[in-house]
């Protein structure tokens, strides 16, 4: 069935407005994935100049390699803390924001503001307040506190570089949580008030069950986010100390850029790639059912 | 406290106050009591998120010898701006500044523009295999950028273009990291009334007419959102220009800021700080101005759509 030239010329139109994203998209996403793939499937020196095929060797190499196990590791204890301290510290600045409080409107801006805030930027400032004699152990100092070497301490470390990543971004969760707060229809607070509910139990048996679906969309969505971490880890410790802060991408960038693995790194690309898809996956599904909850 | 609190029995909870019967005046002086308290929580908490920009700006104010001071000083005793003249004689500064914020513009331009015609194309106009090519492009949402580094790297070095600003242009305009704008702006014309576009073709307008004339004006609040996460993302990106630049007249300001370190590799603090302010003051200047749009269109990118 022939078009008519006005729908033809119509679908020309069309095709000229997606070409350069369709076309970046095979050049910059696809292409690169399945080179991505190809290259894992290779011990690729660059420096050596060697590149010969090994098959799954170097998935192989990945399953008995302790520094991976280590990057995993750091990964999990990474995302885990991130996540909890994040959405806990999330929805109780969002609740008290909620509570029509003189000075609101400033204090939300200043939760926002280290959103803005370019992260290398925000890290160096952390950095140099995180020092063994910084401002944040003068601090302490003051309260009577001796505080660690924060970035030499291997615990210690982890948990600077969760906090500084936490204060960078929290104020985004924030807002996510506000709006489903500002969701959450007054009538059923002021049966529970009428029943004699007290503030807590009011947030927990009426608005966290109303604003469940979307701590769990953010809460998956800065799980991935936690997985993308790179800057903070160079800037505030380099993956240390020993590999203590060294995450999955960390690691895929120390293969490929310090020691040239390129065929190594590739295969940890991959294996961070299926990690994110299921994860994006799970956020999609759940995202299906926030949906179907608003309805 | 007042013994007209009831305590729930609730292990690991806060102690939760009940309401009791009592004389109304009371009950609103204990709620003006405990509000007073939680702008004070609200006053404590906002600390960490405040107080590392003042210090910051402050400190770049401060010689060396007062910042390794062990009990912190609020404000520079004896402030001065020497830091902030060494920030330019020790890297070209200008020049990085002059990068981050020329690469910035041009990629939120470019993104807009690419990301309107394809949100509005794939929403509006009828064509085959628009859902499939819909599909691929969403692909690049479940990519994140450290997966494909290798690959890029490569295809950047074989084109010759390592240590220029090309990858940090074209691939975010085209590849990934336009996704999200994409899927915005798309999602944004399937909500919007058709009415006035078909007024328009009624007048004569051809596609490109309606899409310049009517559509993009009517979506100024998306692509606004798209014009702040976009700008903000290239300012801060870290990871590509450390991977593709090597010389210091073609950084762009994260990269630059890691740079002030003196010969033993030691940090030289208030000149970094310097730089780190001159980084941040302007971008949270126009923060506080459009702070609404700020906070909207960085909300739609964390949510990815």
């Amino acid at each position: 069935m022939a078009a008519s030239a006005a729908v033809r010329r119509d679908r020309l139109v069309g095709y000229t407005m997606v070409a350069p994203v369709v076309l970046g998209s095979l050049a910059f996403v696809v292409l690169p994935l399945v080179m991505v793939v190809w290259y894992s499937l290779h011990e690729w020196n660059v420096l050596a100049n060697t590149f010969t095929f090994v098959g799954a060797e170097n998935y192989q190499r990945m399953v008995a390699d302790p520094g991976l196990a280590d990057a995993l590791r750091a990964t999990v204890w990474f995302s885990i803390g991130l996540v909890v301290v994040n959405i806990a510290l999330a929805l109780l600045l969002a609740v008290l924001l909620n509570q029509r409080l003189p000075g609101t409107t400033t204090f939300r801006t200043f939760f926002f503001s280290p959103v803005v805030v370019s992260l290398v930027a925000w890290t160096i400032v952390w950095s140099f307040l995180l020092q063994a004699d910084g401002g944040i152990n003068g601090f302490l100092s003051v309260l009577g506190v001796e505080g660690p070497n924060w970035l030499r301490r291997p615990e210690a470390a982890m948990a600077a570089v969760i906090i500084v990543q936490v204060f960078k971004n929290v104020g985004l969760n924030m807002i996510l949580f506000l709006a489903a707060l500002q969701g959450v229809p007054e009538e059923l607070q002021e049966a529970a008030r009428l029943d004699g509910a007290g503030a807590w139990r009011r947030f927990r048996s009426v608005t966290l069950p109303l604003i469940s679906p979307t701590v769990l969309l953010v809460s998956i969505i800065t799980i991935v986010g936690s997985l993308e971490v790179f800057a903070q880890i160079d800037v505030l410790t380099g993956g240390g100390p020993g590999s203590s802060t060294t995450v999955l991408v960390y690691y895929l960038y120390q293969q490929a850029f310090r020691f040239n693995e390129f065929g190594y790194a590739s295969a940890i690309a991959v294996l961070l790639f299926v990690i994110v898809l299921v994860l994006t996956l799970l956020q999609w599904q759940s995202r299906k059912r926030w949906v179907f909850h608003e309805l | 406290m007042s013994s007209d609190i009831v305590t729930v029995p609730e292990t690991g909870t806060p102690p939760a106050p009940v309401r009791v019967p009592l004389p109304r005046r009371r009950a609103r002086a204990r709620r003006g009591l405990t509000r007073w308290l939680l702008v004070v929580v609200l006053a404590v908490l906002s600390l960490p998120f405040v107080f590392p920009t003042w210090w910051m700006a402050t400190s770049s104010l401060k010689p060396m010898s007062e910042i390794l001071r062990r009990v912190p000083t609020l404000w520079p005793q004896d402030p001065s701006f020497d830091a902030y003249g060494r920030v330019f004689t020790l890297q070209p500064f200008a020049q990085q500044y002059w990068n981050s914020l020329y690469i910035a513009v041009v990629v939120t331009l470019g993104t807009m523009l690419v990301a309107a015609m394809a949100g509005y194309a794939f929403a509006r106009i009828r064509f085959p295999g628009a859902n499939a090519l819909f599909v691929l492009v969403l692909v690049g949402l479940l990519v994140p950028s450290e997966v494909t580094i290798v690959p890029l790297f490569r295809i950047v070095n074989t084109l010759g273009l390592v240590d220029t600003h090309w990858p940090l242009i074209v691939v975010p305009v085209l590849g990934a990291p336009a996704v999200l704008a994409v899927f915005i702006m798309r999602q944004f014309f399937l909500g919007l009334p058709t009415e006035l576009e078909e007024a328009g073709r009624l007048d004569g307008l051809g596609r490109w007419g309606v899409f310049w004339r009517i559509a993009v004006p009517l979506s100024r609040s998306a692509l606004g959102a798209v014009a702040i996460f976009t700008f903000l993302k290239s300012w801060n990106l870290y990871l590509e220009p450390v991977v593709y630049l090597s010389s210091k007249e073609s950084f762009t300001l994260p990269q630059a800021l890691t740079q002030y370190v003196d010969a033993y590799g030691g940090p030289m603090w208030n000149v970094q700080l310097a730089a780190t302010t001159l980084t941040v003051l302007p971008v949270l200047a126009v923060f506080l101005v459009a702070q609404k749009q700020f906070v909207q269109g960085l909300a739609h990118s964390g949510l990815k759509g």
